[in-house]
């Protein structure tokens, strides 16, 4: 799964995907990686969400042990374990899952961003486990929790352990809901599969980014079973906004203080 | 009337069509003993070909087109179903079927996916492909269980959830995660029996509960073999080399902590006695369902989320 869409690579200049333009790297990069010129947003790493969500870019990172085991030593045209190994030295430790603590607009809260650049942001058992210890964190303390998702969904690798971390994290926010703990759910470009018909519809409030794409299934998947193609702007936030699926979209540079006036209604 | 269906089955279902067209004809002084060889020829088939099955042909014992369906199990275990329809915002969904039911002369509410045997049927029913108005009726009818304390049994045979552009219009992705956190704290017992085709989280949409039983020959993953083999592989005519690699057969999910337990079918598989099938997964529900009902509602929540919080494997260091 995933888009056609990039991350920003390394280099002085990069093309906007969308307006073609040619943009200073670090002109982007000072405009939270989204583009001058139209407002097109570049993924982000999970790393910068949490500099961006809290409150002066201070946080804990938390349960960055966990790894993940192979249950089913999985092999397709390399092994599973190969392709970890290779993920983590690139983009660091923490699987497809950054969660972080720290404060929000003054509140006490907890932060779990997907990190697509690790096997595409798939969930596996250790994304489901952090988001699992993430829920009970948030339970105990009663702090709000936020999730960023952004991924392709399941992790194919691991198999039926893979769909079972749904019922996993669904079973924890039933928990948040039945408590009134608040969960609010951001979903960013790409927000597909198993991560959407889990955690990323159940938030108190969902708040997508801009021209994000979003949905169950993905747009090939889709193309190829009713063989048309889909309509210009089809499971892109706009189109859920509109089939009232989000309460919000929300450019990157209003995102934090969205989420502050959502905390700031809950407390 | 042959269904044709898999080189593999191809010895025992010779054998099971001589056998009918001899039970089916007129008694002669030497039936009895043929049909008694045959009965020989038939179990020994039988076990030729079921002893080595592959992660893959148990896929397509799965989908085997005679494979009883959810209306089959409920008809063959319970008395008195009255259907349901309709999720009260867009429509009715036939690839879901829901409603209440006498079990044991006890009212439960029961529900799932639905196949269909002819092609007509196959099509209204959207080959057990459900859009999210069906997985909404079936979340209306647990909660209309959970306030008149019933408890809920969840058939599972789907190939996934319909990947269509009107199902995801109407938010499939939304549906299927209501149900998977309302099943979570559904304060009444909820038995789930895997009968057929596992397919991700279409499946999953039904399956949070206190029991996950599942038939010998049925396969639940995260993703169908095909679907598998064509993004790792780069090709979808893989899908046997997925099959196995994905670990989805009964035995394979009773290992991994997933399943509670593995529902033997009748030799040769449920297809070659749906009623027998249904006995034994009668069987199974009775017992689990009895324990179950002794459970204090608080409890039985408390024990259904630590029984899927547990799942998954990691290593801490």
């Amino acid at each position: 799964m995933g888009t056609p869409s990039v991350a920003v690579p390394e280099g002085m200049w990069i093309k906007c995907e969308s307006c073609k333009e040619i943009l200073y790297h670090k002109e982007v990069e000072d405009n939270l990686q989204v583009c001058p010129r139209c407002g097109h947003h570049f993924r982000m790493t999970a790393g910068r969400r949490l500099d961006l969500l809290f409150d002066g870019g201070r946080f804990k990172l938390l349960f960055q042990k966990i790894r993940s085991a192979d249950p089913l030593k999985f092999v397709d045209t390399k092994p599973y374990v190969d392709r970890l190994r290779a993920y983590t030295r690139k983009a660091g430790p923490g699987d497809a899952l950054l969660v972080g603590r720290g404060e929000i607009g003054g509140h006490p809260a907890m932060v779990a961003a997907m990190r697509y650049r690790f096997m595409g942001g798939s969930m596996g058992s250790v994304v489901g486990e952090k988001m699992a210890r993430a829920i009970e964190r948030c339970l105990a303390r009663k702090i709000p929790l936020i999730s960023v998702a952004c991924s392709g969904g399941a992790r194919m690798q691991e198999g039926i352990l893979s769909l079972m971390q749904m019922g996993k994290i669904a079973a924890g926010l039933a928990r948040m809901r039945v408590r009134g703990i608040p969960f609010i759910s951001v979903l960013t470009d790409p927000t597909t599969g198993g991560v959407t018909a889990s955690f990323a519809m159940l938030g108190d409030v969902n708040i997508a980014e801009p021209n994000a794409l979003i949905g169950f299934a993905g747009p090939r998947v889709i193309e190829q079973t009713i063989r048309q193609t889909l309509p210009e702007g089809f499971q892109r936030s706009e189109f859920l906004l509109e089939h009232g699926m989000l309460d919000l979209v929300v450019p990157r540079h209003e995102l934090k203080g969205t989420i502050v006036r959502c905390l700031n209604y809950f407390h | 009337m042959a269904v044709p269906t898999y080189p593999f089955l191809e010895p025992v279902e010779r054998v099971r069509e001589k056998l009918r067209e001899l039970e089916g004809g007129s008694p002669t002084l030497d039936r009895e003993e043929t049909i008694a060889e045959l009965r020989r020829e038939l179990q020994e088939a039988i076990d030729r070909v079921f002893s080595s099955l592959t992660p893959w042909q148990q896929c397509l014992l799965a989908r085997h087109p005679e494979r009883p369906y959810t209306l089959d199990f409920i008809h063959g275990t319970m008395n008195e179903f009255t259907e349901l329809h309709g999720d009260r915002c867009f429509g009715d969904d036939p690839a879901i079927v829901a409603g209440f039911a006498l079990f044991d002369g006890e009212p439960v509410a029961v529900m799932g996916h639905q196949k269909g045997r002819s092609t007509t049927e196959k099509v209204r029913r959207n080959f057990g492909m459900p859009r999210p108005e069906g997985y909404r009726k079936a979340l209306r009818i647990m909660e209309m269980a959970a306030r008149f304390g019933r408890p809920v049994i969840t058939f599972i045979d789907t190939p996934g959830a319909y990947p269509g552009l009107d199902a995801e219009e109407r938010g499939q992705a939304e549906a299927i995660a209501r149900n998977l956190e309302v099943m979570a704290r559904l304060p009444v017992p909820i038995v789930i029996v895997v009968t057929g085709e596992g397919g991700s989280g279409g499946a999953l949409a039904l399956g949070i509960g206190d029991r996950v039983l599942m038939l010998e020959h049925a396969v639940y993953s995260v993703i169908s073999p095909e679907g598998c083999a064509a993004i790792l592989w780069k090709d979808q005519a893989r899908a046997e080399e997925a099959a196995a690699a994905l670990r989805l057969t009964a035995s394979d999910l009773r290992k991994l902590g997933v399943v509670d337990e593995v529902i033997p079918e009748p030799p040769g598989g449920a297809h070659m006695d749906p009623a027998g099938a249904a006995e034994l997964v009668a069987a199974s529900i009775r017992r689990h369902l009895r324990e179950l009902r002794r459970t204090k509602p608080d409890t039985l929540l408390h024990r259904r989320y630590k029984k899927f919080r547990s799942l998954g494997q990691f290593v801490e260091r």
